[in-house]
């Protein structure tokens, strides 16, 4: 077993990213993520690696673009509204289907909004955020220790599925100190990719393109229902396949007639508040979601036949809670409570609410 | 019989969906002769834009990226850390280039990527069908200045050449035409320095085509490049801007 | 063989060629291509000398040119 290293999460991130394989990292400065760029850029040219602070957001994420298309593994992160700005070109990778790791440590929203933690960049995380039918995996660590493991797995799912892959994270999550064991690095090489720009493997004939324009509305339409297809191939991986356990961590939900819900950050109070309710004789569970996209629907459809209600807990004003809603499907009423514009809920308030729901009278 | 002139190898057999007469072809051909001629074919990565010339990569035979707006200096400065031992040019008309992508090709520019940035300059938008560029002329009439462009609202022409000539970074930046014959054989040698330039890891390179676009001018193919030569000309002065590492002396 | 060679199946009818021949023995064919535009067309092949102006100018590399070998 590797040793335990004192690490911030956001710099965990980095770290992980190295270890990966990862050697281009593009991003433009903004709170509250900037220990990455500064650990990468500290980072990278002693592996031989790429470190380049754009003129924006949108500038990075076309330098993601291309890197990604020569074949690299390639990082970007942000904040809110700075992955706001880097939608459009997210759009062009997703139709590309270029592999890439993006980083949103998420920031209260909308516009400039503050510098606080938040949920609130849910929906656009999951519904594609750019133009144009299209998905990203979403990751949701709740531990530095997940932060680097995440990000291994997010460049493994990346280069998989030929797709971006969005960790999502909040402020807490990004300044928080935790011991780590760092994952083993692994040995990338840039020529392994057939299908990348300047790949040396190719015949001489051969020549390779990285779009996203398909004019012919029958090849547009082709293109769409192939991306379609590999999206419920990992939406089938995610939730009954190989990857399903990695996609939600359920705790004591065998006999809770409450089902609390929350991920990221939200799920380690939420944890407490489980504890909490069992000790005063409330059969509570947790499901936390560590996978956003595709979201562990099964899971719910499952335990809307055992327990009698939700509580879907999150640091915005309601964005998780349909996902929730539409895997329970009506069978159970689903509740939310939330705390926004940078305020964490303390697990006392939560609580409050879990008697309110159990405890009517 | 003897071959004089026939299609370079780097160019596709796909015949062009540019307009009759307009310049992207000749410009096209001259670049994919310069790949040839460096033999470079089998190492060169373009980045095809937005606008007409987004279907760029249909017409090299070589490997290509097509990006998004104004953004193609970007997505070449990451093909490029990627591959150093690549070529790689971006090839980008004027709405791509002066308007939504300024910031892109400014800071390509002056952090002196190894690259070579080709700017075709028609004064309009062309695909999107005959807008006002930010290289427009005063009183120049498009289908959004019906009046003709006035600077008291919409500024003058942007010279994106000299801009970027006053960058540090740049080694090389050049400002042609191919209005005629002798013109178009300057263009290729400043094409030819500019690849020359970047195979040989000197930095970034500029080459600003000043160029037609008889549809969206409503003239005859003939007649554009003579209004070109009236009109366009005396604002975009042709000539060099830059040259470090002084390849137009050798 | 000639040594003026034109791929009619490229040639848009742009006429540049025709303007640009020092020699003026190119003109537009009085027939129409699959395209539907009369493309150019070689009038007088004794008098070409092969400078290729034309091939250099046409936007569409539709033309060809060979030289005779001494």
């Amino acid at each position: 077993m590797a040793e335990k290293v004192l690490m911030k999460g956001n710099e965990a991130i980095g770290e992980a990213a190295v270890l990966a394989g990862c050697r281009y990292y593009f991003g433009y400065p903004i709170t509250p993520q900037s220990e990455l760029p500064a650990y990468l850029s500290k980072r990278l040219p002693e592996v031989d690696g790429v470190f380049v602070q754009a003129e924006s957001e949108v500038a990075a994420i076309n330098m993601v673009y291309g890197a990604g298309s020569a074949g690299a593994r390639v990082m970007t992160s942000s904040s809110s509204p700075g992955i706001s700005l880097k939608q459009e070109g997210i759009s062009y990778i997703a139709g590309a289907e270029i592999p890439c790791m993006l980083v949103n440590v998420v920031r209260g929203g909308p516009g400039l909004g503050n510098i606080a933690p938040a949920q609130s960049d849910y929906w656009q995380a999951t519904r594609g955020g750019g133009h144009g039918d299209y998905r990203t995996l979403v990751l949701a660590p709740n531990s530095v220790q997940e932060m680097a493991d995440m990000t291994v797995a997010g460049f493994e799912f990346a280069d998989r599925f030929r797709n971006p892959v969005l960790l999502l994270s909040d402020g807490v999550l990004g300044q928080m100190m935790e011991p780590v064991t760092l994952p083993d690095p692994v040995d990338y090489d840039v020529n392994s990719k057939k299908w990348a720009l300047g790949y040396n493997g190719k015949e001489k004939s051969e020549r390779n393109l990285c779009s996203s324009i398909f004019l012919d509305v029958d090849e547009l339409e082709e293109h769409n229902w192939h991306l379609y297809q590999k999206y419920q191939v990992m939406t089938d991986l995610f939730s009954t396949g190989e990857y399903k356990d990695f996609a939600v961590e359920e705790h004591l939900c065998d006999d809770a007639e409450i089902i609390l819900v929350g991920y990221g950050i939200i799920s380690r109070i939420l944890k407490t508040v489980v504890e909490k309710c069992r000790k005063r004789g409330i059969k509570a569970g947790l499901v936390r979601p560590k996978v956003l996209w595709p979201y562990p629907a099964q899971v719910f459809e499952r335990l809307a036949k055992t327990a009698n209600q939700f509580l879907v807990v999150e640091m915005s004003c309601g964005q998780m809670v349909e996902d929730v809603k539409l895997s329970v499907n009506g069978k159970k009423p689903v509740y939310f409570f939330g705390r926004t514009g940078g305020t964490i809920p303390s697990d006392f308030e939560i609580l409050n609410e879990v008697d309110k729901l159990v405890r009517p009278d | 019989m003897k071959k004089i002139f026939s299609r370079p190898e780097s160019m596709s057999k796909k015949p062009f969906h540019y307009c009759p007469g307009c310049d992207h072809g000749v410009v096209h051909r001259l670049i994919a002769e310069v790949i040839d001629e460096l033999e470079i074919k089998n190492r060169t990565i373009g980045v095809a834009p937005v606008g007409c010339s987004v279907f760029a990569y249909d017409y090299f035979d070589v490997d290509f990226n097509q990006a998004p707006h104004g953004r193609a200096p970007a997505v070449a400065t990451g093909i490029k850390r990627v591959r150093p031992d690549s070529i790689v040019f971006t090839y980008q008309g004027d709405g791509d280039l002066a308007a939504i992508g300024t910031a892109e090709i400014i800071h390509a520019a002056n952090r002196g990527e190894n690259i070579t940035a080709v700017f075709i300059n028609n004064a309009i938008y062309g695909m999107t069908g005959g807008q006002m560029a930010p290289t427009s002329l005063i009183g120049m009439k498009t289908q959004t200045s019906p009046y003709g462009r006035d600077a008291a609202t919409a500024g003058h022409p942007i010279h994106m050449s000299e801009m970027i000539a006053t960058l540090e970074s740049p080694v090389y930046v050049t400002r042609v035409t191919v209005n005629n014959p002798a013109n178009l054989m300057k263009t290729k040698k400043a094409l030819l320095n500019a690849f020359t330039l970047q195979k040989e890891g000197k930095g970034f390179s500029f080459v600003e085509v000043v160029s037609t676009c008889p549809t969206n001018w409503g003239k005859k193919p003939t007649d554009a490049h003579k209004w070109l030569t009236e009109n366009m000309l005396p604002v975009f002065k042709l000539g060099t801007f830059k040259d470090t590492q002084g390849v137009e002396k050798s | 063989m000639s040594k003026w060679v034109i791929n009619e199946n490229l040639c848009k009818g742009c006429g540049i060629c025709i303007a640009r021949c020092p020699l003026k023995i190119l003109a537009f064919a009085d027939h129409l291509t699959p395209k539907g535009v009369h493309p150019a067309a070689m009038t007088d092949e004794a008098k070409c000398t092969s400078c290729a102006i034309c091939a250099r100018s046409c936007p569409d590399v539709a033309i060809e040119i060979y030289k005779e070998e001494k």
